[in-house]
């Protein structure tokens, strides 16, 4: 067994892992609120994805910046016409929302799509590979590790350097002196939302690509997001990366020993995580 | 015309009422203290007239404008801008960043900068690139004031800006009203310390239990009448 191979494809897959969890890691951080449709959201966008590739005959690549600013529209609208109405003292109230959204959707894409597995179409990019002596990496899984790396330093950009993240950062911090700055925060909060959502297309391009898809794969992603989040610690964006990363390493290194091992052992490597360090590994100073 | 008229303001906190029907006056370039004991409804009043509390549109007449409904960030883009009570800092804001923020909504030509604010207090520009939570009480509430003033306000509430500094502090806060007020700013003062509201205010209001009890220019109140507004008096 190749060990290198191993742990350096686990690397790979976490860039799609911290794809999934960049945008919850971005909605929590900012109103501390835990959209529990988050994976539904991607499987969303897959078949949005879906859609566009089979009816305009794109690229899914095209067919993702297609995407992007549909569903930047739809994280928007969805926050500021349902889950700015529930968000409040109370936590209970938008899990129960984002529960039901979550139930909807998977229902609601069973209705319009079947429960038949999809795919998008990758052509050669999906075969090719890089020979790199005892490593052999597939163009894809390093393409979505870049892409994780490049939305995870954009968002840090957007987020400590520009007057849109100055903006989220004091209404995370304090939403009634923000409205005396003369921010709305609920308006913040749906540009929020509406950015996870383009991440959430961003991780749907490569989840779709990577793998088959139907609608009932979205609550697993969610849990491995929610893994990935966890562990980087609440609010650290290039925490959320680590996370990411981790289950993906203990993922691979799992079914290296044994396939059934897959799955448990990216949870068994969280709950040791949680385990030494509960606040996960770059916790922020306060909260 | 005021420039900014409250009329007959009232107040809620649940089933507790706080204001009973305060009408109060500023002038263009005016400053006013409003002093009281705790609980007398000075906060509720600014923070009524920031927005922060809703009230009826016509409670609160800005240059000709009801504006009582209208919601904080509304209120300041109109440009009444609050120094909040606890100065309020955003922690996971630099010193620069807190002064950035209090222009984000209402970036608008006119005296204050941020190299005006440095200006003011030379030893923000010191720390600006520190977390606001790491000055000292004063300078964090030097900060809470620029950042109040980047919006260029035509108003700035101030609430208890001395709250909990030494003297020697409070008197450099101080030492900046006459920089702020040139700057064309009309200022609304809560202070506790009568003394330091006298000096400072052009006109002076004493609440007492949600109400106006005394008005007057600070310059011809006597100690006895505002000692009997304060606490009430013996009648």
């Amino acid at each position: 067994m190749n060990w290198l191979d191993t742990i350096v494809q686990g690397i790979l897959l976490g860039g799609l892992y911290a794809l999934f969890a960049a945008g919850l890691s971005l909605v929590f951080g900012i109103m501390r609120l835990v959209n529990l449709a988050h994976g539904d959201l991607i499987v969303l966008g897959a078949y949005l994805i879906l859609l566009i590739v089979s009816l305009l005959g794109l690229s899914p690549f095209v067919a993702a910046l297609v995407a992007l600013p549909l569903m930047f529209g739809l994280g928007y609208g969805l926050q500021r016409v349902v889950l700015n109405r529930v968000l409040g003292e109370d936590i209970l109230p938008p899990l129960l929302v984002t529960f039901g959204i979550s139930v909807v959707l998977q229902n609601g894409l069973l209705q319009g799509a079947s429960a038949d597995t999809r795919r998008l179409p990758t052509g050669d990019i999906g075969v090719a590979s890089l020979n790199l002596g005892p490593v052999t990496i597939g163009v894809l899984p390093l393409l979505t590790f870049a892409s994780a790396v490049a939305v995870i330093v954009l968002l840090n950009h957007m987020f400590y350097h520009s007057a849109l993240g100055r903006s989220f950062r004091a209404t995370s911090d304090d939403p009634v002196t923000a409205s005396l700055m003369g921010i709305r925060p609920r308006m913040v909060f749906a540009q929020a939302t509406g950015i996870a959502m383009m991440i959430v297309t961003i991780a749907a391009l490569y989840l779709g690509m990577r793998a088959n898809f139907d609608p009932a794969i979205g609550p697993a992603r969610l849990v491995y997001a929610f893994e990935a989040v966890i562990i980087g610690g609440l609010g650290s964006l290039w925490g959320t990366l680590a996370g990411g990363v981790i289950i993906g390493v203990a993922q691979t290194m799992g079914a290296a020993i044994n396939p059934e091992w897959q799955i448990l052992s990216g949870h068994i490597a969280f709950l040791l995580v949680l385990l030494f360090k509960p606040r996960g590994l770059f916790p922020r100073a306060f909260d | 015309m005021a420039l900014l008229s409250t009329h007959g303001l009232t107040a809620h906190y649940g089933q507790f009422q706080a204001l009973f029907g305060v009408d109060i006056t500023l002038e263009r370039g005016e400053c006013v203290a409003i002093i009281g004991a705790n609980g007398a409804g000075k906060t509720t009043l600014l923070r009524a007239l920031a927005g922060v509390l809703p009230n009826r549109a016509d409670a609160i007449v800005y240059k000709g404008e009801p504006i009582g409904d209208r919601p904080a960030d509304a209120v300041l883009r109109r440009g009444i801008a609050m120094v909040p009570e606890g100065r309020k800092l955003f922690p996971s804001l630099t010193v620069e960043e807190n002064l950035l923020i209090g222009a984000h909504a209402r970036k608008l030509a006119g005296p204050w900068s941020l190299e005006a604010v440095y200006g003011l207090f030379p030893i923000l520009k010191e720390r600006r690139h520190g977390p606001g939570t790491a000055l000292s009480g004063g300078q964090q509430q030097m900060v809470a004031i620029g950042r109040a003033l980047m919006s260029n306000p035509d108003v700035l509430l101030c609430d208890e800006i001395s709250l909990g500094l030494a003297p020697v502090v409070i008197r450099d806060i101080y030492n900046a009203m006459p920089q702020i007020r040139a700057g064309g700013a009309a200022v609304i003062i809560v202070e506790q310390d009568i003394g330091q509201a006298l000096k400072v205010a052009d006109r002076v209001y004493c609440m007492m239990e949600g109400r106006v009890t005394l008005s007057g220019p600070a310059a011809g109140l006597s100690r006895e009448a505002i000692h009997n507004a304060y606490f009430g008096a013996a009648a």
